[in-house]
């Protein structure tokens, strides 16, 4: 029995060992926001928040996730209120068919946190100083969520706009 | 019928008098993208728990099936069925119709033991689990006897045939004039081939209500769809429902129904329980359309003066052998550039590899790689800036059919954004700026894509709640449609946008032709508006027919709609109680467009100039983009900051196509060299750096009554060219093998000594 | 995907004892390797041992002055680590060149060292393959693939490691430190991890089945500017085309072999006075490819050391 709490709500689940975490969300658990792009950790669409971290969801098993807390992209909205970073892609228009969203928005959301952990990227020109969120750290960071209708510019635009909502 | 004429008074829309036309308002399902509400085909609710299908895939090019063992799959764990040839239930044969109006035909799967291309479905398995079904299909054992098959394009060019139904487009005597031209440019251009690689995997959800098929799929044409299901399982079409609602995008490689479609409904059937199947990405790769590779040759002969006098664009591509397609990469030069003396056709080469197919903006977009890059190079034998050149053979008509022009802005965008882009600081001469290890360049290129309108029909409902729903047979790919029926809607019936709904992808609504060559906001958008009309006509006589309302006894051709109401003078009274009176279900009335009879008679096209600053590294040859901007004529534009969407994701696939994208067929096997998103490189974010572009103030009244046209496509057209010139202006490699990679560049960089 | 057994290891001894008693076992760390092949059923282990929780991430000051880096940091971590980012930088830019963010927060150093090549003939489990499938043939070496091997590679064989982070490790020296069911515990340079393909291509490493990496120690940085560059054919998110590490006088170059490719002629050809371009120059006479990749790399590698001699170009 794997046990995961994923957006505040707690899950015993008995899995098939075979069974990736974005499986078991997506059949078992029935949230379905979380995107498979690929199935092989090179689109990103699969992006959710493991205890505070983002990852690639379909390249982890569901049984590694014992005692663990998912958030996803269900679980970033407080009731009928946004958050941030989907409002900003909402307002900046940082998507069209909608399929990679969930991923680029629960990516930007770990961004977020990473920048103010002052994690480097390879973006970050003086690895010995503070990291500063410019144009250059956000496309960087966020390179690693396609979006083929390629809404790049808007992507930029809402991270950036969610980073002056949190500021 | 109506002609272009009927269309010139203003109207609700062109006079946009609530300024709902062009309001850059959010996208329409904007919320249910970005909280994960929005279901796709394989995620909607089935009525009970479904099973899952999984699709083994063939691993030869060409023959046949001799020997195929699913025993070991049938006895795995959770496996309810495993189908391949031998038992897969009945299906209508290969490209017959039942109906002869459907508009796609028959298109079995698993039909015979014949393999046709590398990627082929042969085995179909259903189990109780995703994992269940896919480890079962690892235990199917097939043997297969090969035959000769021609995969490699560039070493079958000698069997390149006409294509079929055309003839080459000749004006004057090419040969003649190219040699007496003072000078000339001759080169060839090869675009490779590329995939969708939409972010969706195709994926349908099945089940069977009595003896009508519910199926929910990702589909561009929800006709395209419904038909070829209906006539695959050789059942009228009233028995398929087909939704598709949400699309994670299409690029046109969703035109058409694939065999996760088919399986679904016959596992369905089968089995009795919902069932979904969803294609693998590497099947995304292998089993679905590509663009194909092309081949140019250029020949470009002009006076000293930049006047052109020979232009010729021989284009050969290939297709899969029994599925005919031509990618049409001459054809916009027809209606770019005038020449006394031309020549444009394509050739075709016939090879047993998956299906060639529409990718966005088929023929421009590996077209455009080649003329605009020619253009370049007869520029700079001239000693002309690249914009004088073109401006010195800007038309007047259109020279491939003398046609005046409904509009043509293309002047206006070269110039605009000639000074937007900063095109005055360029150094003409290549390899003259430097910054650190990187040189840096500039180029342009022009872009054009013709425009479309066809027939299509809407519904309309307005209840007594006041709410206005259309509901229309169209697919939203992520182009904006539900956001510009809704603001088209609104404007034209006087609604703010909180009264419209629009409900999209269900066979039983009113059809419209789908996503697809850019036609989609023109065509279903001027259906919808015409269906407004045909409200605002129905409402205003139920007023003036009405004792109970204000409007009683007036005549209904003078009254207004504005605000939720209907109006005249300072009578008025409002929508909702004007529905309400109407019965329980309000108004229903159903519109539609179809192309103006005279509409032929206009050259109709959108327009832009791409712009774009590249660095190329001196050590390493790769190229990266600095900035890229363009300036675009599309007619009215519906919503600014969807339309701006629209386009900036079009030029991103010209980065793509100038730098990253190509998936070669490995000629011993037939199958692609990448079938993943880590070998096949689609743009990411980092690669997209400080790009933007502006849309022209634009009505185009022979288009459609608001004026609009497409821009789903505009936005690739010619942006790899400007690239591609770019990284010439940077270093003064002249490359012509698409894309430039690493490897090429730092060769041409050798070459040169550098 | 193969169905398997699933197993937490309670402690490194309990992982050792599982590995050694369940014959093609593997553990499982990060999995965004090990998972990405067995979904392709390239790898069908019959049981997965989850040491991702075993108390091996830390990242430690060793007694020479080094850095000791435990398997399960992630690759975030040990870009992120201060004392990694001050005086390791070629270290930490190549762990933040490789992959996304996503998977460099999942994926471990360990696992890092164990990831498999990503030659396009080996992801495709129906085409032949000696690393896959031994004597079934190499597709690669007569194939459109571009990235093949420099050095170092066989008849059998021609792809190359992936990994960028090794590539830097190899340049520190740093030394992987294992352990064994029996309780051996082994230290082995990480630039030599590998196997080179020779007759077996099949074996990457010279891992036993029962061996678990416990650490990655690195030596205090050896003395002048560091460099990394890699070259890609998008900006981020994909493979090396070629990359190269410089430490000091020590130069070491990625995606031309099947193990990162220490550049002992370059070095030697540094100490006796060559210029970068020279230095360069002498490994590349001994590599076996294309001309064009060999040209690649023979730039790329002297740019490098002149970076690290005289900064970067302004």
């Amino acid at each position: 029995m794997t046990t995961i709490r994923v957006n505040g709500v707690d899950h015993a689940v008995d899995v098939d060992p075979r069974t990736s975490l974005l499986d078991l969300l997506r059949e078992r658990l029935d949230l379905k926001g979380t995107k498979k792009g690929c199935d092989h950790g090179q689109c990103g669409a699969c992006t959710v928040l493991v205890n505070g971290v983002r990852i690639n969801a379909c390249l982890s098993l569901a049984v590694m996730h014992d005692g663990d807390e998912v958030l996803t992209v269900e679980g970033l909205a407080s009731g009928e209120v946004l958050h941030p970073v989907q409002q900003a892609f909402l307002t900046e228009d940082a998507f069209q068919c909608g399929y990679c969203t969930p991923g680029q928005i629960c990516s930007a959301v770990g961004l977020l946190a990473e920048v103010a952990a002052g994690q480097p990227s390879e973006a970050t020109a003086d690895l010995d100083g503070p990291v500063t969120l410019t144009d250059a750290e956000i496309r960087e960071r966020m390179s690693g969520n396609i979006c083929r209708c390629s809404a790049y510019p808007q992507i930029l635009a809402a991270v950036r706009r969610a980073a002056g909502a949190a500021a | 019928m109506s002609t272009v004429r009927d269309w010139a008074a203003p109207n609700p829309v062109t006079e946009n008098r609530s300024g709902l036309i062009g309001k850059p308002v959010d996208r329409y399902e904007g919320r249910l993208k970005v909280t994960g509400t929005a279901a796709y085909a394989y995620e909607v609710e089935t009525p009970a728990p479904p099973l899952y299908g999984h699709i083994v895939s063939s691993t030869l090019a060409k023959g046949r099936i001799t020997a195929i063992d699913t025993s070991a799959a049938a006895a795995a764990p959770g496996v309810v069925l495993a189908w391949s040839h031998l038992n897969v239930p009945a299906q209508a044969a290969r490209g017959t119709r039942l109906n002869p109006r459907s508009q796609r035909a028959s298109n079995p799967a698993l039909e015979s033991d014949r393999v046709e291309h590398y990627g082929q479905s042969v085995v179909f398995i259903l189990a109780d689990t995703p994992e269940n079904a896919r480890a079962a299909g690892g235990l199917v054992r097939i043997t297969y006897a090969a035959e000769d098959a021609d995969l490699d394009f560039l070493s079958s060019l000698d069997l390149a045939g006409p294509a079929p139904g055309e003839e080459d487009a000749r004006v004057g005597d090419f040969e003649a004039g190219y040699s007496a031209s003072e000078v000339t440019v001759d080169d060839t251009w090869f675009s490779p081939l590329q995939n969708h690689a939409q972010m969706e995997p195709c994926a349908t959800t099945a089940w069977w209500e009595g003896d009508k098929v519910v199926v929910h799929t990702s589909i561009q044409m929800v006709k395209g769809g419904q038909h070829a299901l209906a006539e695959t399982l050789g059942i009228p079409s009233d028995r398929v429902r087909l939704f598709t609602r949400y699309i994670g995008g299409g690029f046109g490689g969703k035109g058409q129904a694939y065999d996760d479609l088919t399986l679904a409904a016959l596992a369905a059937r089968e089995s009795g329980r919902p069932v979904r199947v969803a294609y693998t990405r590497q099947q995304m790769f292998q089993a679905t359309i590509h663009r194909p590779a092309v081949q140019m040759r250029v020949r470009l002969g002009a006076d000293r003066s930049g006047r052109l006098n020979a232009m010729a664009l021989e284009a050969v591509t290939h297709c899969a052998r029994n599925a005919p397609f031509v990618e049409h990469a001459a054809s916009f030069a027809r209606n770019l550039y005038a020449a006394p003396h031309r020549l444009t056709g394509h050739r075709l080469v016939l090879l047993d590899i998956p299906h060639a197919g529409a990718m966005r903006a088929p023929g421009e977009a590996p077209g455009m790689l080649s003329l605009e890059c020619a253009m370049d190079e007869l520029a700079e034998k001239l000693g002309l800036d690249p914009i004088e050149l073109r401006i010195r053979n800007e038309p007047e008509v259109d020279p491939d059919n003398a046609k005046p022009f409904s509009v043509r802005q293309l002047v206006r965008c070269m110039q605009e954004g000639a000074q937007q882009f900063g095109w005055s600081r360029r150094h003409p001469t290549p390899g003259a700026v430097r910054d650190g290890r990187w040189y840096v360049g500039m180029g342009m290129a022009t872009a054009i894509r013709g425009n479309f309108l066809l027939p299509a029909k809407a519904g309309l409902r307005l209840t007594g709640d006041g709410l206005a729903t259309l509901t229309q047979g169209m697919t939203d790919i992520g182009t904006g449609t539900y956001t510009i029926l809704a603001q088209i809607t609104g404007e034209t019936l006087g609604l703010p946008l909180d009264q419209v709904r629009v409900e999209l992808g269900d066979s039983d609504m009113p059809p419209a032709p789908g996503s697809g060559g850019q036609f989609g906001a023109a065509t279903a958008g001027s259906a919808a508006y015409e269906t407004a009309m045909v409200m605002r006509r129905r409402l205003s006589e139920l007023a003036a027919g009405d004792p109970r309302s204000p409007l009683y006894g007036e005549d209904p051709t003078l009254m207004d709609f504005a605000n939720g109401n209907i109006v005249l003078g300072n009578r008025s009274e409002s929508l909702a109680a004007l529905a309400s009176r109407a019965g329980p279900e309000g108004v229903y009335v159903e519109g539609g467009i179809s192309p103006a009879a005279d509409a032929r008679d206009w050259s109709q096209h959108t327009y832009g100039a791409q712009f774009a600053e590249v660095g190329v590294d001196s050590v390493t040859g790769e190229v990266r983009l600095r900035r890229m901007f363009g300036v675009f004529a599309a007619g009215r534009i519906l919503n600014a900051k969807l339309a701006k969407s629209q386009i900036t994701g079009g030029m991103i696939w010209g980065v793509g196509a100038a730098l990253t994208e190509s998936n070669p067929v490995d000629p011993r096997f037939g199958s692609f060299l990448h079938q993943d998103l880590g070998g096949y490189l689609a743009p990411v974010h980092a690669d997209i750096v400080n790009l933007d572009a502006v849309l022209l103030d634009e009505a185009d009244d022979k288009a459609n009554p608001m004026g609009i046209k497409g821009v789903g496509e505009l936005g690739i057209c010619g942006a790899g060219a400007a690239i591609a010139n770019a990284v010439y202006n940077a270093c003064g490699v002249r490359l012509r093998d698409y894309p430039l990679t690493p490897d090429k560049v730092l060769a041409a960089l050798e070459a040169k000594g550098l | 995907m193969k169905p398997f057994a699933f197993e937490r290891a309670r402690d490194v001894d309990h992982a050792l004892s599982l590995a050694a008693s369940s014959p093609g076992a593997r553990f499982l760390a990060g999995g965004t390797n090990i998972l990405d092949l067995m979904k392709l059923e390239i790898e069908q282990p019959p049981r997965l041992i989850d040491v991702g929780r075993l108390p091996l991430a830390e990242i430690s000051e060793t007694a020479s002055g080094g850095l000791r880096i435990g398997a399960l940091a992630t690759n975030t971590a040990v870009a992120s680590d201060p004392r990694v980012r001050r005086r390791y930088p070629a270290l930490a830019r190549a762990i933040l060149a490789g992959g996304s963010v996503q998977l460099r927060n999942k994926a471990s150093v360990g696992g890092n060292l164990m990831q498999r090549t990503r030659c396009p003939y080996f992801m495709d489990a129906a085409k032949p393959c000696n690393k896959r499938l031994p004597g079934s043939g190499c597709s690669a070496m007569e194939g459109l693939s571009s990235t093949l091997a420099l050095f170092g590679a066989s008849e059998m064989c021609v792809a190359v490691s992936p990994s960028d982070m090794s590539v830097a490790l190899a340049a520190f020296d740093a030394v992987a430190e294992t352990v064994r069911a029996d309780g051996s515990v082994q230290r082995r340079p990480v630039e030599t991890l590998h196997r080179l393909p020779g007759e077996a291509p099949q074996v990457d490493t010279d891992l036993a089945p029962d061996e678990l990496i416990l650490a990655v120690e690195l030596p205090p940085p050896p003395p002048g500017r560091q460099v990394w560059r890699k070259v890609r054919a998008r900006a981020s998110y994909t493979g090396a085309i070629a990359s190269v590490a410089v430490a000091g006088d020590r130069v070491a170059l990625g995606a031309v072999a099947a193990r990162p490719w220490r550049a002992r002629f370059t070095e030697a050809a540094l100490a006796d006075g060559a210029s970068p371009a020279e230095a360069a120059g002498a490994e590349l006479a001994h590599a076996d490819g294309p001309e064009s990749r060999k040209s690649l790399v023979r730039r790329l590698a002297a740019d490098a050391i002149r970076e690290a001699k005289e900064g970067a170009a302004s």
